[in-house]
């Protein structure tokens, strides 16, 4: 029984450090802020819902014990993150932090123009 | 949809009431014999059966969880190709969707699919900024999320 559940949480917590730590890795090796945060926003969720899974499944196997404070946590993380990432990258276009040389195309930037000159200082994309 | 959820409660408690039986499963019963009269009786309640939207939601859930594994299989491809030619760039998303609540849920579930990230919305609500991590294939995307995401969310609110 508590063989059974020590195998689950360890496959699941081990996928959850593996997503993690591409996640990481993709932080070092991306170019700029907003291809970072593609790295950030999706696989560390994802990690830390693996390890928290894994968790929750090796107290109600082994010890019968259902921890509803794990299932909120996976909840907030998954309704935090996203919104995180995506502050922290309209904050960073707002502060005229660069794409990287290879983008392709920027049709924020012709909005964010127009705007200002419209506005006059307070443009808001 | 919550009208149709108090009265399906209301007659969970009364089914509770008429059995004297104040316990878990009675009140399980009872909602289940509810249901079935709001499902008989939807012509007289405003709005839609509300299981219906239930149904949808959850399906909306299970295309969630979907995109999310492909993301972050796209993420492990990316992250480990030795030189990665990718080309992102920021694309406009013309929004079918008007309220906030329906735009706040788009925008969250289009960061957390493969190779999108929402940056910006217009002030008049109208266009969704996208980063993407592969601009060549925008026409694609676009009509992606158009398919799955904002059509789901449609027919959820409804």
């Amino acid at each position: 029984m508590s063989e059974s559940a020590e195998v689950i949480a360890g496959v699941l917590i081990f996928l959850g450090t593996l997503i993690s730590l591409i996640s990481s890795v993709g932080l070092v090796r991306l170019p700029d802020v907003y291809t970072r945060s593609h790295a950030a926003s999706k696989s560390s969720t994802v990690g830390v819902l693996f390890i928290l899974i894994g968790t929750l499944l090796y107290f109600l196997i082994s010890e019968g014990y259902f921890s509803i404070r794990l299932i909120l946590g996976i909840v907030f993380v998954f309704l935090t993150a996203p919104v995180a990432a995506h502050v922290i990258c309209r904050a960073a276009y707002r502060a005229d932090v660069p794409l990287t040389q290879t983008s392709a195309e920027d049709e924020l930037k012709e909005y964010f123009t127009v705007n200002e000159k419209q506005s006059g200082d307070s443009p808001s994309p | 949809m919550a009208f149709q959820i108090l009265v399906n409660i209301i007659i969970a408690f009364m089914w509770m009431f008429l059995s004297e039986s104040y316990t878990m499963p009675s009140f399980i019963a009872g909602f289940i014999w509810g249901l079935l009269l709001v499902l008989l009786l939807n012509r007289f309640i405003p709005g839609r059966f509300y299981g219906i939207r239930v149904v949808k939601i959850l399906k909306l859930i299970l295309i969630f969880m979907r995109e999310l594994i492909l993301s972050n299989l796209s993420i492990l491809k990316l992250v480990y190709t030795p030189r990665p030619e990718i080309e992102p760039g920021i694309f406009a998303l013309p929004l079918e969707v008007k309220s906030n609540w329906e735009i706040t849920l788009l925008a969250h579930l289009i960061t957390l699919t493969p190779g999108t990230l929402s940056v910006a919305v217009s002030d008049n609500n109208d266009i969704l900024y996208i980063h993407a991590m592969d601009i060549d294939e925008v026409d694609e995307s676009i009509k992606e999320i158009k398919n799955s995401f904002e059509k789901a969310i449609l027919e959820v609110t409804r």
